[in-house]
């Protein structure tokens, strides 16, 4: 039975609703910053999948669409402080109502900007040969981090400050800043689980279905390829800037090399792969599974012993099981019907 | 800014001799990209790897770098042609190198740095041979040897894949493997033993670029991100493949590295090649010489 | 009587081998088109020139009135140029009325008022699958089809665009004789409902029973062009390609 598009979304908002009053329930500062990540790589790993999985091209600069989220936010911020440095009279009055500006803003922003660089990406780079657009995705996080490194404005290499303040109002209730993001960040997650869902049974999905089956057949068949892909480096480079976005606010303290991290890049190509990339529920999976295993492993063990058994286990899934956990289930499954 | 003639002249005569190294880096990936269509970002990782091994032993043993990488050739040769076989078995067989091939690498290059996070550590380490110090002076030139000798060697190394590739018979059936393989069938060539010879070889010409960038500079584990975007850089300027290209553009980006650290700092020099390649491809996606 | 197809004095090179030298081609509304030649005499670089999979370098393209110069293959397919692949290019991960469901999506629905319900697509699909006699399998993938039964996916896909024009390249190679009479009695069927079907093919019994008319290039030139039965009896046509 298909679940249509409306539907699937009132059960996420009612997963969703259940996910943020368990935690409010339990209310424990640690909960909510461990699942903040786990939120923020489901976001990552599912826009990674709409050009990856759906559509065969791989991105290796998720960290750079990610901090470019991130600094667009710090780039805002930053800006209210100098208001009065650059401005007088009315018109800075005026900006001073508008800002600070409030996350949702600042996430939209955040995506517009990733979104654009998306789309910039795709452009130069789709017209070539597959994998010159991989190649590119590479270089584009080396260029943007020694950009930020250089620029002062954002703090330069020593990274910039932002303080987070203590709890938020919202109609005369008062919430834990905390809870605040992490909420957000379920929103971002259950937002892009059902845009990637509701992608997958559209026609864009079909679409993007033919690019990675064969391109030269999808425009035999009509599909202005270019287009497509067009649209899905925009998609997914808009849902990774706006995962970034936040993020200076939750961890207070933003540098290149944490925003710039190598553990993005990775995680958001091991997450789906290790999950399956065919359809939505493989980032989700591969997600959370990666996701928690990591949050407890940085306890236990060292993060680097952490990275590396990601690796190993992105090495070994793509080898041995070409369609993730997902795939290794369907094929149970078959197995199990006909003995 | 009052640029000194003497600056100028030391500046791209250190970006020359950077620019041979560089050369030699990119020479296995002009082979494994350029001619086989591989595209094996993890070539920085066995790049890295070579310099440990030239680090671990030198410094265990007082053997010399460039000596070390000669002994360790058959090694990484054995390692490139095992990686090969599992990259076709897995991939290029099942015509999933779009996707997971890369996803492969990605993971190789990945783990290398890790483990070497793991067992060496961040600190940046260095070798030691009696060539790492003086210089030699011609007129206003200043040419350290630390950096003279690598050229050198990289030079060397290079003019021999040059002669390997056009000369021999496997030579030749390498460049043909990407172009033709109904013609290698022919010949009674096996494209994929054909290709595993070339792609051991790549590997091999890593490891030697490795022991001379432990020479030149020194080495922690995520120094090899750099060189992605350098190699592919090179590899795409020089026209995919054409080894005299792969020499020129290796040059041309040696200097420009040179120039910008010397005038601008060093802080700039990574999106100078990173810029190098994102312009290259957007505009000159066939190289320099391309049509 | 206007042309269909008109083809040009187009060149194509790749690198310093000229691959079509000054072609020139007309083809008329409802004809039946035989295209031969010896192997690498350029008829598929013409067919990807015609469909916008190439770009000629010197020369035009147009069709039904209108120059399609410049257009890239997805626009061509929309003004009704469809092709069948020398070798069968399926939606792998696709079944196969999924596989007919892109080119009604992408081309027959950017025409006005056509396929918007749902059910409407689902009939589609199935129609053509049955036009072809793929029908029981419309839930398979592609892999699990065979020889003769892929080049009929590949048909009814090309066929799926509603086109005014079908390529149909070498659609029967390595085939046994009755599936090519399968093939033959398909391309006849679609050119009675009105369609042109240009038909590339090394068989020479399919080309002469189905052709109305015969072109041959021999090195990127046509060197003959006319009535089937006076082509094959062109010396030079005997010398360059029969007489082999």
């Amino acid at each position: 039975m298909r679940v249509n598009t409306t539907k699937f979304a009132f059960i996420t908002i009612a997963v969703g609703a259940a996910v943020m009053a368990f935690a409010h329930w339990f209310n424990v500062d640690y909960l909510y910053f461990a699942s903040y990540t786990i939120l923020q790589f489901i976001v990552l790993a599912t826009a990674w999948n709409i050009l990856g999985g759906y559509c065969g091209y791989v991105n290796f600069g998720s960290a750079a669409f990610f901090a470019m989220g991130a600094y667009s936010s710090v780039a805002l911020h930053k800006f209210d402080t100098l208001i009065d440095h650059w401005f007088s009279g009315s018109f800075a009055a005026i900006l001073h109502a508008v800002f600070p500006l409030p996350i949702p803003i600042l996430i939209l922003f955040g995506a517009i900007v990733s979104g654009i660089a998306g789309f910039g990406m795709g452009y130069l780079t789709l017209r070539l040969r597959g994998s010159f657009f991989a190649i590119a995705t590479l270089a584009l996080a080396v260029v943007l981090q020694t950009l930020v490194v250089n620029w002062e404005y954002v703090g330069g290499s020593r990274g910039a400050y932002i303080i987070r303040p203590e709890s938020i109002e919202f109609a005369g209730i008062t919430i834990n800043y905390i809870e605040y993001l992490f909420g957000l960040m379920l929103l971002l997650a259950m937002i892009s689980l059902v845009t990637a869902r509701a992608i997958e049974h559209s026609q864009l999905g079909f679409g993007f279905a033919t690019i990675r089956d064969d391109e030269l057949a999808a425009e035999a068949c009509g599909v202005p390829t270019l287009r497509v892909k067009l649209i899905a480096t925009t998609i997914s480079g808009a849902f990774m800037g706006m995962a970034g976005a936040p993020f200076p606010y939750y961890i207070g303290y933003l540098q290149p090399s944490s925003a710039f991290g190598l553990e993005y890049a990775v995680n958001s190509i091991a997450m789906p792969m290790i999950g399956g990339t065919t359809s939505w529920v493989g980032p989700l999976v591969g997600a959370i599974l990666l996701g928690s295993a990591q949050q407890y492993a940085t306890v236990t063990i060292s993060s680097a012993v952490n990275l590396l058994i990601v690796g190993l286990m992105l090495v070994g899934f793509v080898i041995i099981a070409p369609n993730g956990l997902i795939g290794l289930v369907q094929g149970w499954r078959r197995a199990w019907r006909k003995p | 800014m009052d640029i000194s003639f003497d600056l100028l002249i030391n500046a791209i005569a250190a970006g020359l001799l950077l620019g041979g190294f560089y050369a030699a880096v990119t020479a296995g990936v002009s082979i494994s990209f350029g001619m086989l269509d591989i595209v094996n970002i993890a070539h920085p990782g066995f790049v890295i790897l070579g310099s440990y091994l030239a680090y671990f032993i030198n410094i265990n043993y007082g053997v010399d770098p460039i000596l070390v990488s000669i002994l360790m050739l058959p090694v990484f040769y054995a390692l490139g042609a095992l990686v090969y076989q599992v990259y076709y078995l897995s991939f290029e067989k099942r015509g999933q190198e779009a996707l997971r091939g890369l996803a492969f690498f990605f993971g190789l290059l990945f783990v290398t740095e890790v483990s070497l996070i793991l067992v060496f550590g961040v600190d940046y380490r260095y070798v030691e041979a009696v060539y790492i110090g003086p210089s030699i002076h011609i007129g206003l030139v200043d040419l350290p040897l630390r950096m003279l000798v690598p050229c050198v060697a990289a030079l060397t190394l290079f003019g021999a894949i040059e002669l390997f590739i056009t000369r021999t018979f496997t030579g030749r059936a390498i460049m043909a493997v990407s172009q033709d393989q109904l013609a290698l069938q022919l010949m009674a060539a096996d494209p994929i033993r054909i290709k595993r010879i070339a792609f051991g070889l790549s590997i091999a010409i890593a490891a030697v670029a490795g022991a001379l960038l432990i020479i030149i500079q020194p080495v922690e584990p995520s120094v090899g991100r750099e060189y992605i975007g350098r190699i592919f850089a090179i590899c795409v300027l020089g026209g995919l493949g054409s080894m005299p290209g792969t020499l020129i553009a290796a040059m041309l980006l040696g200097v420009v590295e040179s120039l910008t650290a010397t005038f601008y700092g060093p802080s700039w020099a990574p999106a100078v090649s990173f810029g190098f390649l994102l312009l290259t491809l957007a505009f000159r996606p066939a190289g320099l010489f391309g049509r | 009587m206007t042309a269909l197809l008109h083809v040009d004095n187009i060149t194509k090179r790749f690198g310093g081998f000229v691959a079509l030298d000054g072609i020139d081609l007309e083809v008329q509304p409802g004809e039946r088109l035989g295209l031969i030649g010896p192997n690498g005499s350029g008829k598929s670089t013409l067919v990807n020139c015609i469909c916008g999979t190439l770009q000629n370098e010197s020369g035009s393209v147009s069709f039904d009135g209108q120059t399609v110069d410049g257009l890239a293959a997805h626009e061509r397919t929309h003004r009704g140029i469809a092709r069948s692949f020398q070798l069968p290019r399926p939606f792998h991960s696709m079944s196969l009325a999924d596989n007919l469901r892109i080119p009604l999506l992408y081309t027959v629905r950017t025409r006005e008022g056509m396929l918007h319900a749902h059910s409407d697509l689902n009939a589609r699909c199935h129609e053509l699958l049955e036009m072809v006699g793929l029908a029981k399998k419309a839930r398979q993938l592609p892999r699990d089809l065979t020889q003769v039964e892929m080049r009929k996916l590949e048909l009814a896909r090309a066929m799926a665009a509603e086109p005014k024009l079908l390529i149909a390249d070498e659609s029967m190679a390595g085939l046994s004789h009755s599936e090519i009479e399968d093939i033959l009695a398909l391309l006849v069927r679609l050119n009675e409902r009105g369609i042109t079907v240009i038909l590339i093919e090394h068989i020479m019994s399919a080309v002469m029973s189905f052709s109305q008319r015969l072109a041959v290039l021999v090195s990127g030139k046509k060197i003959a062009d006319g009535k089937p039965e006076d082509v094959v009896r062109n010396p030079e046509v005997v010398r360059a390609y029969l007489g082999q």
